[in-house]
């Protein structure tokens, strides 16, 4: 009798023992909370207070504004809608809005002035959710303006302009999604209070970390789901994890960097300034600043011009970017970021509906979903050692029309650079490594219809054959009607979340045989590099002259002795 | 002809040569640290000290070659066969059997045949090889023209087997303390600059008459 309670009480244990190796070889931990339906972006915001960070205004961290919004008549109301607001904005701030049209947050649209690419978040195809072309009931959350509901958007509209997103101060004004989408979608849109568009109208300033963050910390589906440098930790970020965004350090707002006139603000991802050469980045007072470098305000020769040490890391600065040594690790500060993601196991359901599963616990102490319905398995990493490589600036995508083999990983965008090129310097990445569909018969990537509330919508009918054809036919790709899975990377170049300077790499940490910069081939670097002939002909000289020594002191001994 | 204690190392002689042999343990011991061979030090350290180290040696360099060049010290070091052979003979094999030295300082000649041959390539080759190599090497910057130049390498391993040669001379410059009579004994006139000289008449009337302070009463 015992012996039965005994195996029954084993059973689970022999389950675990075969169902355990399968779900880590598809990477899906198992045992985290699941729950059901589909959750997206409600967390979403500021976290904790507004900040009131330095921006371009202020001197002595204090507003030298010259107007009090609050008090304008125009901004009196009452408004019932943010397009209203939009015109009593631009009814002062007449020059805003075609100055805004024009920018990229509109949109969504870059041609690339090297390559010659379309680019833009309005046609590219990233791996983590893939598309926005095709999802704007969904996506364009995060696009400044309202109603962007579907690729032909009217971009000269200017009343749809959201000034809200990026000025207001009061931490109330938020975005959904604009259209619904399937009704498993529905909790997205529940329990949120009405806007008080008076309030948050009268609240204008200059945009802080709450503006900007409240979209870019949360790209890719989540909580520094895709950069990895840009989480919720910058809200109000710990002196360590960001000295310059740090209320214990300069408490600086994002467009403190990313300068800029006429709503065009410096620092592209596409095209980015790999070096910022001596001509425009001046070390001295009065400079100049048109760049979102480094350089723009600490020069090309930041490290002290006096001492030894200070001379030897400047002699670094024209090969090595700074983020290489100022930013030691990628997603720090408690908030994790996505590194790998497999579409491939999107689609399973419980009780006949998507769920999805917790399964890892981030620095913070919350917990992150390794699985969703409607996406697939993920996995996190915290703290992690970039990527280094040699990179010129350049940035090429793999776009919807790029034929590539898959049995090789594709890049989603790649980029060029080598020690022979001036232009070039080592630069620190993640690299996000995805399983994603594409089309087998063309060999292409695919436009999926993940929103909507329709029948071939991914989210809510879980069919890829349904979500890629409908993509691909209404954006008019042809499509040769199979589909399949391939791997693919995308380089995310890190600049944000800068330590102080006591948390820099150290020197040992490159200048060592396996360091961080084991992978780079092709130019000489102290400490690392050696050649076994080198080693042997030092042993052979040093060792051989002790030897030779050795035995000449052991002749005088012996035959000393004999001698005696 | 008497053998008289006679000051054959004067102050400056001393300081260079303790000077020059504390910065060149420092360099080695640094400068295999940036090769890699130890982690003792952190190599921002190790960089740090090796460059200091050099740049102090090379500045006794200068002081030292001034020194050789106005007080006719470079003639010690004119290389010779003359008594060669005996030298290489003991050390080959006399030294064994117990054979004294066949070498007697002369006043005007402070180092053996041999010594003198190993001392000028030492001054002559390893030390200007190391130190243009290492001044190649620290500033990489101002002629690799913008990128990460191939010839860096080269210049590197110029240094590092320079580096070898230098420490397989100061094992056997150590060594050969221990010859003859012994490792204080010739250690002992570096220290105080006295050694025992064999002078010949003229030279013992005019140190007695010229500069008796060289000549340690006895």
């Amino acid at each position: 009798m015992k012996r039965v309670v005994l195996a029954k009480r084993l059973i689970p244990f022999f389950w675990l023992l075969l169902v355990a190796p399968a779900g880590a070889e598809e990477g899906i931990p198992t045992g985290g909370k699941v729950d059901l339906g589909i959750k997206e972006y409600t967390d979403v915001g500021v976290k904790g207070p507004v900040d009131n960070p330095v921006t371009s205004l202020d001197e002595k961290k204090t507003s030298a504004s010259t107007a009090d919004h609050s008090r304008f008549k125009e901004l009196q109301g009452p408004f019932n809608s943010g397009p209203e607001v939009t015109k009593a904005c631009l009814s002062c701030h007449n020059k805003a809005g075609d100055q805004f049209i024009h920018n990229v947050h509109w949109t969504w649209l870059y041609t690339h002035p090297v390559t010659g690419q379309k680019l833009g978040k309005d046609v590219l195809i990233n791996n983590f959710c893939t598309n926005a072309r095709g999802n704007e009931g969904m996506c364009a959350q995060c696009h400044a303006g309202f109603n962007r509901t579907s690729p032909d958007y009217d971009l000269t509209k200017q009343e749809n302009i959201d000034c809200l997103v990026c000025h207001e101060s009061t931490g109330t004004y938020y975005k959904l999604p604009p259209t619904r989408g399937n009704k498993a979608c529905a909790i997205l849109f529940e329990g949120k209070p009405p806007i008080d568009w008076v309030k948050v109208a009268q609240s204008v300033r200059l945009p802080a970390r709450a503006n900007c963050g409240s979209c870019h910390f949360y790209g890719g589906g989540g909580d520094n789901v895709k950069h990895g440098d840009l989480s919720s930790v910058l809200f109000h970020p710990p002196r360590d994890v960001d000295v310059h965004m740090s209320e214990q350090g300069e408490n600086f707002a994002c467009i403190v960097c990313h300068v800029g006139k006429g709503h065009k603000w410096a620092g592209s991802r596409y095209n980015m300034i790999a070096w910022d050469e001596k001509e425009k980045a001046l070390p001295e007072p009065g400079m100049e600043r048109q760049t979102a470098t480094c350089e723009s305000c600490h020069g090309d020769k930041p490290h002290s011009r006096t001492s030894i040490r200070g001379f030897k890391l400047n002699d670094h600065v024209d090969r090595v970017a700074c983020e290489s040594c100022h930013i030691p690790a990628i997603a720090r500060g408690g908030v994790a970021t996505k590194v790998f993601w497999d579409w491939r196991t999107a689609g399973r359901l419980k009780n006949g509906v998507g769920y999805r599963e917790e399964g890892y616990i981030q620095g913070n102490g919350e917990p992150r979903h390794t699985y969703k319905s409607i996406k697939g398995s993920f996995k996190y990493g915290e703290n992690l050692i970039p990527t280094y490589r040699w990179f010129n600036g350049v940035m090429k995508y793999t776009t919807i029309d790029t034929v590539f083999d898959p049995s090789k990983p594709v890049e989603i965008n790649h980029f060029e650079g080598s020690p022979s090129d001036p232009k070039s310097r080592i630069w620190p990445f993640k690299r996000m490594v995805t399983w994603q569909p594409y089309d087998k018969g063309r060999n292409t990537l695919v436009y999926m219809h993940l929103w909507g509330d329709d029948k071939d919508a991914f989210w809510g009918n879980y069919n890829f054959a349904r979500a890629i054809r409908r993509g691909m036919e209404e954006n008019g790709i042809p499509y040769s009607g199979e589909y399949g899975f391939v791997k693919t990377w995308s380089w995310w170049p890190q600049n944000h979340m800068v330590a102080p300077k006591e948390k820099a790499v150290q020197c040992d940490e490159c200048h060592a045989r396996n360091g961080r910069l084991k992978e780079l081939k092709g130019f000489y670097m102290p400490g690392r590099d050696t050649r076994p002939w080198l080693d042997w002909l030092g042993l052979l000289l040093v060792g051989g002259t002790l030897l030779g020594v050795a035995l000449h002191a052991l002749g005088r001994i012996l035959l000393g002795r004999r001698k005696g | 002809m008497p053998i008289r204690k006679v000051r054959i190392f004067n102050g400056f002689e001393r300081f260079w040569h303790w000077t020059q042999a504390a910065l060149i343990f420092v360099l080695l011991f640094t400068g295999f640290r940036v090769h890699g061979y130890h982690h003792l030090i952190s190599f921002d350290q190790a960089v740090y000290f090796h460059v200091v180290a050099a740049l102090s040696l090379i500045t006794l360099w200068i002081f030292a070659i001034f020194w050789h060049l106005t007080t006719g010290t470079w003639r010690h070091y004119l290389p010779t066969v003359n008594g060669l052979w005996p030298v290489i003979r003991f050390y080959a094999y006399g030294v064994f059997k117990g054979e004294q030295h066949p070498y007697r300082k002369h006043f005007w000649r402070k180092h053996n045949p041999l010594q003198a041959m190993a001392y000028l390539g030492l001054k002559l080759f390893l030390f200007p090889a190391i130190w243009i190599s290492g001044l190649i090497y620290l500033t990489y910057n101002y002629w690799q023209g913008g990128v990460s130049h191939p010839a860096l390498e080269w210049v590197a391993i110029v240094h590092l087997v320079t580096a070898f040669a230098i420490l397989a001379f100061v094992i056997i410059h150590l060594y050969m303390l221990t010859m003859g009579e012994g490792f204080l004994h010739h250690l002992k006139p570096m220290i105080t600059g006295y050694d025992d000289v064999e002078l010949t008449e003229a030279e013992l009337a005019y140190l007695e008459q010229d500069e008796p302070q060289r000549l340690k009463k006895s």
